[in-house]
């Protein structure tokens, strides 16, 4: 079934945490909701479940208004971030919950349900379990009960609050696989919330990224990751470098720069802020078309060197270069180079200053330390 | 010798060394403490023989006294066990006004010196008492009767409930109940078969604790008891009367009886506690 939100807001207090959000959902998409603690994405969550009252606006199931429908009708599967397992009932029990209380007119016969329920844990593979309480489980295990609870009601939409938050990274990294799996061949709308991106790109079809309470972007998970609407998303999505230059047309010239980077996109013209990952640095060897400028950092780790650079104005910018480049390991420190960026995106400085902008959550696996890149953006 | 090995090494490979010693200074400490004394009362009791101990127990007396201390308990343990979680779910669930003086005073019938709380409690309720003037013309009367000792009982225990089951509330957190309610549960299917099952084996202890008080409690319960021979007397008191008359056969026979029959109930309480436990519940 597909959801509809439309113009939904929730205040806690003063705080907005959620304003005027309007998101279609389309039947039988994978849907992530990324943003940094406090972005709303939980509540978002919560208010398709039924979990948090609107204040405003209206979310429709198919041709189904919910917003005033209470949870227990709704007829949401939840998977709690910690699953919310219920520990005095054994995994067969807690499966079958949903089942059990229903009103007798409803209730499906005994047989029935423990058809169901076997149906279910052969599905999320956790046959022979049957008898075993949740404290005798792994946390893979006992995500999977918390997910065939919730697919036992057959709900008419699937979410999940950071279903794989709880979890060791090798074992989040094989129930991602197998949840991707398993919503494909079961076909059910689904979104869930995470603040890991890499998580978000890997899972999803597409990615509402949300920041402060409002959707900054959202669309195809490749679309967003290599064209981010603007700084947060760029920043949250990765760490980045960021690099003062003027635009002129489609023309970018960076400090010290002899030549223009030309972009995609197009300014009227005035100061702008470029966003490059520091992935997407390489050296250019003598190309007098490339950015002069100075190594001032040079650490060789495992496969990656990561190199800091200072270009001719005093910015600095972070590099992770391939290993095996013949360029790289005759790289030391003090030597002068040229740059090339593979990729980058350049924001008016109004939007690079926005507030709001320019902060990760810090939180975020795999982003650089806070400041990486930014020393001299300003 | 594989085994011996094993255990060798896990002892060297302790962090703090000295288990040896802190576990002798344990088990004398305990035994000192609360084995020889308990044992002591056993060989007193063993002095009488089966038939004087028979002749001990049977005098009505002691009967009615036994079954006041032992009944009143279980019954004040079974309301507290109604009454305590309602507390404890107010204190752990909601804010209001006052709250941290209100969760204070939880604890006061168990830091209150006893002989306050029974000085207090007979005040109240004697006949010319705030309450028991209006009770004594509604024709109940609670002081110097088994009902005021039931009452001290119920007064005593209150704290036990609270305090084990609180921390049990909060541990089953709300997301238990949201669970509950996204899987079509309504709020007494909630309640009755996710909260309760899950804070039940915080209720026994609670209740075993709060029985196990009531059953020795003296101070509090002998000012409200008025404390009638076959009436309003309890156990602890009808020990101390014995003592007063010498009669230490006589004490010692209803000391072992109470001794035995409390850790009884203790060891069903437990058991109840164990299955409860077992099947779950953190």
């Amino acid at each position: 079934m597909d959801i509809r939100i439309e113009g939904l807001s929730r205040r806690f207090g003063s705080v907005a945490a959620l304003e005027r959000i309007d998101l279609h959902i389309a039947r039988g998409e994978l849907v992530a909701l990324l943003g940094p603690s406090g972005s709303g994405k939980t509540t978002l969550l919560r208010a398709i479940a039924g979990l948090e009252p609107a204040d405003e606006g209206r979310i429709l199931f198919g041709a189904l208004d919910a917003t005033r429908l209470p949870v227990r009708e709704r007829q949401v599967g939840f998977v709690f971030q910690h699953y919310a397992l219920f520990e005095h009932m054994t995994v067969l029990d807690n499966v079958t919950f949903g089942l059990r209380v229903k009103p007798r007119r409803w209730r499906p016969g005994r047989a029935e349900i423990e058809r169901r329920a076997r149906e279910l844990l052969v599905r999320v593979q956790l046959e022979g379990l049957e008898r075993r309480y949740p404290n005798q489980l792994s946390g893979g295990q006992r995500q999977r009960v918390a997910l065939a609870r919730a697919l036992a009601i057959e709900p008419r939409v699937l979410l999940l609050d950071e279903p794989f938050g709880a979890l060791d990274a090798k074992v989040r990294k094989e129930l991602r696989g197998w949840l991707r799996g398993l919503q494909r061949t079961t076909g059910y709308t689904t979104v869930f919330v995470t603040h890991d991106h890499e998580e978000a790109l890997e899972l999803a079809d597409r990615v509402v990224i949300l920041n402060r309470g409002r959707i900054e972007q959202l669309g195809p998970v490749a679309e967003v990751y290599e064209c981010p609407a603007n700084p947060f998303v760029f920043e949250f999505l990765g760490s980045a470098n960021v690099l003062p230059a003027v635009a002129r047309g489609r023309e970018l010239w960076l400090p010290g720069a002899e030549h223009p980077l030309t972009g995609d996109q197009i300014f009227p013209g005035g100061e702008v802020a470029v966003y490059v990952r520091p992935g997407d640095v390489r050296l250019a060897g003598a190309d007098p078309a490339a950015i002069p400028a100075r190594v001032i950092d040079l650490q060789r780790t495992g496969p990656r060197v990561t190199a800091q650079a200072e270009l001719s104005d005093g910015t600095r910018l972070f590099m992770e270069l391939p290993h095996l480049h013949h360029d790289v390991s005759q790289l030391s420190v003090g030597a002068a180079v040229r740059l090339r960026l593979l990729q980058f995106r350049a924001y008016s400085r109004a939007d690079a200053q926005r507030p709001g902008a320019g902060r990760p959550d810090s939180r975020q696996p795999g982003a650089a330390p806070s400041g990486q890149g930014r020393i001299a953006a300003r | 010798m594989n085994a011996a090995t094993h255990s060798r090494d896990s002892s060297i490979n302790r962090v703090l060394p000295g288990f040896g010693l802190s576990m002798a200074f344990t088990l004398s400490y305990l035994s000192l403490l609360v084995l020889i004394p308990l044992a002591g009362v056993f060989a007193k009791a063993a002095g009488l023989g089966l038939s004087g101990l028979w002749h001990e127990l049977s005098e009505p007396r002691v009967l009615a006294a036994l079954r006041l201390s032992f009944g009143g308990a279980l019954l004040a343990a079974a309301v507290n066990l109604v009454f305590g979680p309602i507390v404890a779910w107010v204190f752990v669930r909601y804010r209001f006004f006052g709250k941290r003086l209100w969760h204070a005073m939880v604890d006061l019938p168990f830091a209150l010196p006893t002989a306050v709380a029974g000085i207090a409690l007979s005040a109240l309720y004697g006949p010319q008492g705030w309450l028991g003037q209006p009770l004594n013309a509604l024709g109940i009367k609670v002081a110097y009767t088994p009902l005021g000792v039931f009452v001290a009982m119920v007064f005593i225990g209150l704290p036990f409930l609270v305090r084990t089951l609180e921390p049990a509330l909060e541990h089953a957190e709300r997301t238990l109940e949201e669970a509950a309610a996204t899987l079509g549960a309504n709020r007494w299917q909630t309640i009755t078969r996710v909260i309760l099952p899950a804070v039940t084996p915080a209720l026994l202890s609670g209740a075993a604790m709060a029985f196990a008080r009531a059953v020795g409690e003296y101070g509090s319960i002998i000012f409200i008891a008025g404390n009638l021979p076959g009436l309003s007397e309890i156990a602890p008191l009808l020990i101390m009367i014995r003592l007063e008359e010498y009669d230490y056969a006589g004490a010692t026979a209803i000391a072992a009886v109470m001794l035995v029959a409390s850790c009884a109930i203790l060891a069903a309480l437990n058991a109840l506690q164990f299955r409860a436990r077992r099947t779950g519940a953190p």
